[in-house]
């Protein structure tokens, strides 16, 4: 049986005022990621298309698009992987306003991640002795679980509330400050869980665990989000907030 | 759009709503298979505090956790916001507790 030695690529391109998709042949080659086959569309075809890449091996989290239809790492994807019936959809992320062609922007996103606390509150300086926190506390075990994110966008791109309530938070900054939550160094518990607990906070999560589903370093926002509903419920239930 | 005091309403209001929806379906249960018609239904209840106490609380539960429920769902699929979000919040509330206060009313009084 011969192998296909194409794939057509649809390629969504435009800008914040609309756009449509634009179909490239692109040669398969052995180990090519859908990052390869975009960036043989810019090199040889398509020298104005435009999309956000840096380290191309999973590590910086900006080469994120929806390929068809679901968020992912562009650079960990092979393109044989995805290809269907000799097609492979490409897209920008979802929830997130484009701004050329497979580039988004993200200001939203880390704004969001401000207002979430996403900002560590030192209780310490340089001058004082590092903080011992021990490997297997229960805090530390859970800020270890969340603590691997790097922000790629992907779990914010495929959850179904942030498309439903803009001003909703989103899983990467919720998750965020769940690790801060439980960071012992940390002196912004209480401000940070009055930023989660408004109207746009963790408590309009439905629990779909799209984040979970689609998140390329397996890590489980859905599990943060809860727990920073049952630390907002008990502060609220013991009179702190 | 909830915060925390309104998602601890509904997690609490669910929390009383498990064991009182159990007990409807088995006062259901019973009243099906003994074969009771409406007027020994009513002859039962009618009169008791009892049934008072377990309808009127379910009314109670049923006002906020729906209430909130419906609030979230016209929020994100029908863009209500702010004053008009709050205004029917408390009116979809309003009218569950009234409806179902009616029926314990005509069911216990």
């Amino acid at each position: 049986m011969s192998q296909a030695k194409e794939a057509d690529l649809h390629v969504w391109r435009g800008d914040g005022n609309g756009g449509g998709l634009v179909r490239y042949a692109v040669p398969l080659r052995d180990s090519q990621t859908v990052l390869d086959a975009v960036t043989w569309i810019q090199r040889r075809l398509e020298p104005g298309l435009s999309f956000r890449f840096a380290c191309r091996v999973g590590m910086c989290g900006t080469c994120a698009m929806t390929v068809n239809g679901k968020p992912r790492w562009t650079c960990r994807t092979r393109l044989k992987d995805v290809v269907e019936n000799g097609r492979v959809v490409i897209a920008p992320l979802e929830n997130l306003p484009v701004i050329k062609d497979l580039a988004c922007d993200f200001s939203s996103f880390f704004g969001k991640w401000g207002k979430a606390g996403g900002r560590f509150a030192a209780t310490a300086t340089r001058l004082d002795a590092v903080a011992a926190i021990r490997p297997d506390s229960r805090r530390r075990r859970l800020a270890d679980a969340g603590i691997e994110c790097i922000n790629c966008g992907v779990c914010y791109s495929a959850c179904d509330v942030v498309r439903w309530n803009p001003a909703y938070l989103g899983p990467a900054a919720l998750n965020r400050s769940w690790t801060l939550v439980n960071d012992e160094r940390d002196g912004g518990r209480e401000k940070r869980l009055r930023a989660v607990a408004g109207a746009g906070g963790c408590h309009n999560c439905h629990s779909h665990q799209g984040c979970a589903t689609l998140c390329p370093n397996e890590l489980n926002p859905t599990l943060s989000i809860a727990g920073l509903k049952r630390a907002t419920a008990l502060a609220v239930l013991k009179g702190e907030m | 759009m909830i915060g925390v005091r309104l998602y601890l309403a509904q997690r609490l209001s669910a929390l009383i709503l498990a064991p009182l929806v159990a007990g409807h379906l088995a006062v259901i249960f019973y009243a099906v298979q003994g074969g009771l018609d409406g007027a020994e239904i009513l002859s039962r209840t009618q009169g008791s505090v009892g049934f008072a106490l377990f309808y009127g609380l379910f009314v109670i539960a049923v006002s906020v956790h729906g209430a909130i429920g419906l609030r979230v769902v016209v929020h994100e699929h029908l863009k209500l916001a702010g004053r008009t979000l709050d205004g029917f919040t408390l009116a979809t509330g309003a009218v569950l507790l009234g409806l179902g206060l009616r029926a314990c009313v005509a069911v216990v009084g």
